[in-house]
């Protein structure tokens, strides 16, 4: 526990040492504030679950902004070659992963928790249920933390960065139009409605859309708990793997 | 005390290393030499518990590296070839963090990064962000982290390669004080390095052992009274390789 926090503390110094962090919080506040005001027009309609106005748009930006701030987990350590220091150290490799990915993790906390302006608003201009508004928050922060553990797995085979980038954004974007209605209508139309369900399943956005209107199922968080498990554990195969 | 028993390590059809033995003692200093490529690094990368080895064993002060590897990489100090750093911390800032990594907390973290700073000396740039050192502190800076935890073995991958004269003869003579106390294996392909610091050496080509024995021992042996005789006699040319 203590090996996970020395490596958290350090990741966390690094990632606001640095412009990434900074950068990448401040496009997706600008973004989502953007599409929700502008686009979504979320003064006329008065969506005070912000399920349509606010939520809806995250997926879509965490899709490149995730990586963009995951990248260069292990593939730094690759190129400068660190990750010979790291597996020197007597502590083991999941206590790195885990500070790593922690501190990933917290850099979106920080995004999302910078947004607090428009859970303040909605409840100053309306009676918004409160709980829907979390369970959307939560949603939200899953769809990131699963990105983030697919961009770990991307970015422990190569030291480049960008490979690391293209790649995880595309895996992402995968998983995000899965599902996505157009794409769902789709996949119905040509292999019928359970084929089309099943599909759906896979993808993030149904997983999504009922966090967001305030189901907790039991499905969504298994569906969660295992992509992200899965690649941390494909995180780990491969840096050991790397090293036999 | 390091002991490293028939280690093999292939990748793919490559054989890097191949039925490697050989144990050095505390108080020891065992010079590693060979042509490049010849496998110091692997060897070195294996003894460290970087590398699993193909076959074969070691063990750290009687550890055994694979089945505690926690345990015997506590006792490892490593100074890797490239001599890795984090660029974006200040040099007190990477010893700080990994004297945490080493378990040193507090006033012991304190001391022990104060007292690798004054070693290697790196006062003048204790401050300084890694990514503005030149290679002659970024180097002096891996090795002061080896150093933090005073371990009893000490591991260096060609410590004195890219420094400048005056600062080559700085870390022989630290190797040479270091080795009073400690076990250390340090690789090079300098002969003279091994004359200076080194109590015993061995040499290796194409990953097995091809002479081992003290300096003295190993220039008789040349017939010619001549280290680099010797080298050049039982080591295989790359180009002919």
């Amino acid at each position: 526990m203590k090996d996970i926090f020395t490596i958290y503390k350090r990741e966390m110094a690094s990632y606001f040492n640095q412009l990434t962090a900074y950068i990448s919080i401040f496009i997706f506040l600008i973004f989502v504030m953007i599409m929700t005001f502008a686009v979504a027009q979320f003064m006329r309609v008065g969506d005070a679950s912000l399920q349509y106005t606010f939520f809806y748009w995250h997926p879509l930006v965490y899709v490149l902004l995730v990586p963009i701030v995951g990248m260069r987990m292990w593939s730094d350590e690759h190129r400068s070659n660190t990750i010979e220091l790291l597996g020197t150290f007597p502590i083991s490799t999941w206590s790195v992963i885990l500070g790593k990915y922690l501190a990933a993790a917290t850099v979106w906390l920080v995004a999302l928790a910078l947004t607090f302006p428009i859970w303040i608003t909605t409840n100053y201009l309306g009676d918004p249920d409160n709980f829907v508004i979390f369970s959307g928050y939560l949603g939200s922060f899953l769809v990131c933390l699963s990105f983030l553990a697919i961009t770990s797995l991307v970015s422990s085979f190569t030291k480049d960065q960008v490979v690391t980038l293209v790649i995880s954004s595309f895996v992402c974007f995968l998983l995000f139009l899965i599902g996505f209605d157009q794409v769902a209508r789709w996949v119905q139309t040509i292999f019928g409605d359970e084929a089309s369900e099943i599909f759906t399943s896979t993808g993030i956005w149904d997983h999504f859309r009922s966090l967001n209107v305030g189901n907790f199922r039991l499905q969504d968080f298994v569906w969660f708990a295992t992509v992200i498990l899965v690649s941390l554990l494909g995180t780990n195969f491969i840096l050991n793997s790397k090293r036999a | 005390m390091i002991e490293v028993n028939n280690l093999c390590k292939s990748f793919g059809s490559k054989v890097a290393v191949d039925d490697l033995s050989f144990k050095v003692k505390k108080g020891e200093v065992l010079g590693f030499l060979g042509p490049n490529g010849a496998g110091k690094s692997t060897t070195m990368r294996m003894v460290t518990g970087y590398f699993p080895p193909t076959s074969g064993e070691v063990s750290i002060c009687d550890i055994n590296m694979r089945t505690h590897p926690e345990q015997a990489k506590a006792k490892i100090g490593y100074l890797p070839e490239s001599a890795p750093l984090y660029d974006d911390m200040s040099v007190k800032g990477f010893l700080k963090f990994t004297a945490g990594i080493r378990g040193l907390a507090g006033s012991d973290q304190k001391d022990a990064v104060e007292r690798a700073i004054e070693t290697c000396f790196l006062q003048k740039v204790a401050y300084q962000s890694i990514d503005t050192l030149s290679k002659g502190y970024r180097h002096r800076t891996c090795l002061a982290q080896s150093l933090l935890h005073d371990p009893e073995v000490l591991i260096l991958d060609e410590p004195t390669d890219g420094l400048d004269p005056n600062q080559k003869y700085e870390v022989r003579e630290l190797i040479k004080r270091l080795g009073e106390s400690k076990t250390i294996l340090f690789s090079t392909h300098i002969l003279e390095e091994v004359e200076a610091s080194c109590t015993r050496a061995v040499i290796v080509d194409q990953g097995r052992i091809v002479a081992d024995g003290t300096p003295e021992e190993l220039r008789n042996q040349s017939g010619k009274d001549s280290l680099q005789e010797l080298f050049r006699q039982v080591t295989t040319l790359d180009t002919a390789a």
